[in-house]
């Protein structure tokens, strides 16, 4: 017994957690308690895997005891150990959020009693995600996720979200039918769907088929990943969404994404055919992202545009696949998880205090909530990756990683992504500038919440002082605090997170270094789950 | 591996109609494609199990080459269950959306026309900086 045979946990427990919660669907309170401590023990578990995991190797649990290629296999190695901890901790963080914000005034914005069932299906979706080594499960996994994003997505069915809705269901089922096509030409083409037994034997196929193949599956998982020209669907549907909501979406699930293009490129289909085609779409997708953010006004679409410019830095490290690119891109993806999570999280708090999320309407709310503006401030010089915050570090492993490779198209794409780099920093100015610095008698038509003042001038803590006008928001409604604390706890934690990835760095890059190593060499992977000499 | 005509051509009739449909910007229509192409998938997956044998129950003494390969079934009955609860869920909001605004079409992003449409001038940005003649600004003007 090692801590990797606790895999299915990681699974089974969320789940066991989403038929509690809908059992208890009547009783709100029941519910938090419950799906908190679900996932806080899944966290707990997943730690004590990744610990573990540098010792004990790549490990395959063989579920039902059916022996691998027949049966499903759930794999830990380091690089999933590493995402099913972050993962958990973001996801663990944004309930708390959400929950929070149901206390704090319970109205139609807050969870309802659907979100925590869904959530915590979402969650089990995306670990399953993770540790299969199963092609036809992952394909399971993505299907769980998605279909609970989809009701997370539309939560409430205002008109809005049932417009965005549409457009991401319609696009994620589409990926997904590609990805199935992709699985059932695979299966003809090799007679198996477990991951390990598909390295050995895809190599024995004609290479017109397998780069066919190769490109089917990318393709389907660019689209879930958001790398451009697939990106579009994501800045128009992310948006609408409730804020928590959001902030899970951006941190998880175009990451599953990268994740299986990961496990594509250096499991299934290693070499470096088309590694020059994944440095322009690296590149592009940087470049469009980040000059989309630029045109942006309300601040839930402007991240969403920099989440797309951003994958590009996790494809870009993927198509160095040197043991140092493919290093620092895992390092990457663990950040960005973490940093684009609490951007979206601070934008919900931005929200609630300044009465919108669009930066023309906002105005001092450094002064009105210095807290607020820290909580701003260290994510957003994060993802810009000014030294010496995670994203610096990560950028700076990747750059490194296109240097030392040193073909034309590899220094274009370093050029690219300090040009990248820079246009964030502008991105976050402009709306530093806008929402926090300048004056509230600036904004172009402000919400009453932002002007408004107690008596004494200072600055509002709960809605009362506005529930007495005729229109707005709170007009007519009990008073609420506008920052609670159990909205910005969660969102303190993981900004501190956030820095807590700098502060680690050090064991953190040898960590990802470690697992670049082992997903590039293959073998452990594949002697985990087919034994010993099964790659000869 | 033999390769069943029928449900090659069956297949691509589906895939072709499908995304035909998925191009409509009639939300049923869209949907139908989407129930289309689901079939489609199926029957390509099926196709893979190549050439039909006895069915896949353990008799002794028969070769596991005679069995009908049995897996694809099994991903087939999964994805069947999978485009189900898709399409049912699809159903729903398509009748969410005809509710709530009598559309059965794919909408415009509000938002995306904005910002299409906002000039590329922004007083924020742009606009040139007022040059302060006066040694402290607190004693000049009011601006």
């Amino acid at each position: 017994m090692i801590a990797a045979d606790l895999a299915p946990l990681a699974v089974v427990l969320p789940f066991l957690g989403a038929a509690v919660t809908f059992i208890l669907i009547r009783h709100s309170r029941a519910q938090r308690a419950v799906s908190i401590t679900t996932l806080s023990v899944t966290l707990l578990i997943e730690v004590v895997m990744l610990l573990a995991a540098p010792a004990a190797g790549t490990h395959a649990v063989r579920l039902g005891g059916w022996e691998p290629p027949f049966g499903i296999v759930l794999v830990v190695d380091q690089f999933s150990a590493l995402m099913l901890v972050v993962s958990s901790a973001v996801s663990l963080s944004v309930l708390i959020y959400a929950a929070g914000q149901g206390m704090a005034d319970g109205d139609e914005d807050g969870p309802v009693s659907i979100f925590h069932p869904t959530y915590l299906i979402l969650v089990a979706g995306v670990s399953n995600a993770f540790l299969t080594g199963d092609l036809f499960n992952l394909y399971v996994g993505f299907e769980i996720l998605l279909t609970a994003s989809y009701v997370l997505m539309t939560l409430g069915g205002t008109a809005p979200r049932i417009r965005a809705g549409v457009t991401y269901v319609v696009v994620s089922v589409v990926s997904s039918m590609l990805f199935l096509i992709a699985i059932a030409m695979i299966y003809g083409a090799t007679g198996t769907i477990n991951m390990a037994d598909l390295a050995v034997k895809l190599e024995t196929v004609d290479p017109a088929t397998q780069l066919v193949l190769h490109l089917m599956l990318l393709v389907a998982f660019g689209i879930k990943a958001a790398v451009f020209p697939l990106s579009f669907w994501l800045p128009d549907s992310y948006p609408t969404a409730p804020a928590p909501v959001t902030a899970v979406f951006a941190g998880l699930l175009t990451k599953v994404g990268v994740y299986a293009m990961v496990r594509v490129e250096t499991l299934l289909f290693p070499g470096d055919r088309i590694n020059s085609l994944l440095m322009v779409v690296a590149l592009l997708t940087m470049l469009v992202g980040i000059l989309g953010a630029l045109a942006q006004s309300d601040i839930k679409r402007l991240l969403s545009f920099t989440l797309v410019s951003h994958i590009g830095y996790m494809v870009f490290g993927l198509a160095i696949s040197t043991r140092l690119g493919l290093g620092a891109a895992v390092y990457y993806v663990a950040h960005h998880i973490t940093v684009q999570t609490s951007l979206f999280l601070v934008t919900g708090l931005i929200e609630r205090r300044g009465g919108t999320a669009n930066v023309d309407r906002l105005g001092g709310l450094a002064r009105l909530s210095p807290l607020l503006g820290i909580l701003f401030f260290l994510p957003a010089m994060n993802l810009a990756g000014i030294p010496p915050f995670s994203g610096f570090l990560g950028k700076l492993g990747l750059i490194q990683a296109g240097v030392e490779l040193g073909t034309p198209l590899s220094y274009v794409l370093v050029a690219g992504g300090v040009v990248t780099s820079l246009l964030t920093l502008l991105v976050m100015a402009r709306v530093w500038n806008r929402a926090f610095w300048r004056s509230p008698v600036d904004a172009e038509n402000p919400d009453p919440i932002l002007l408004a003042s107690k008596a004494d001038g200072s600055s509002l803590g709960t809605s009362r002082h506005v529930t007495e006008e005729d229109t707005g928001r709170f007009a007519g409604k009990d008073p609420v605090r506008l920052l609670p604390g159990s909205m910005t706890g969660p969102t303190i934690g993981l900004v501190a997170l956030g820095l807590a990835l700098t502060v680690l760095a050090g064991p953190l890059f040898a960590l990802s270094d470690d697992a670049a190593q082992e997903m590039l060499d293959r073998t452990p992977y594949i002697e985990a789950v087919l034994g010993a000499g099964a790659d000869e | 591996m033999t390769v069943n005509i029928t449900l090659i051509v069956l297949m691509a009739v589906f895939f072709a109609a499908g995304i035909y449909l998925l191009l409509e910007r009639s939300l049923t229509r869209v949907l139908l494609g989407l129930i289309l192409m689901g079939n489609g998938a199926n029957i390509l997956i099926l196709a893979t199990s190549g050439e039909g044998g006895k069915s896949p129950l353990y008799v002794s003494g028969t070769a596991a080459e005679d069995y009908t390969d049995s897996l694809p079934q099994a991903l087939i009955l999964t994805a069947i269950v999978i485009t189900f609860a898709v399409t049912a869920f699809m159903l729903g909001i398509i009748y969410r959306s005809w509710v709530l605004g009598r559309e059965d079409d794919v909408q415009d992003d509000p938002e995306d026309r904005r910002v299409a449409d906002q000039d590329s001038y922004d007083y924020e940005d742009d606009a040139d900086i007022i040059a302060d003649t006066t040694e402290f600004a607190d004693e000049g003007e009011p601006r």
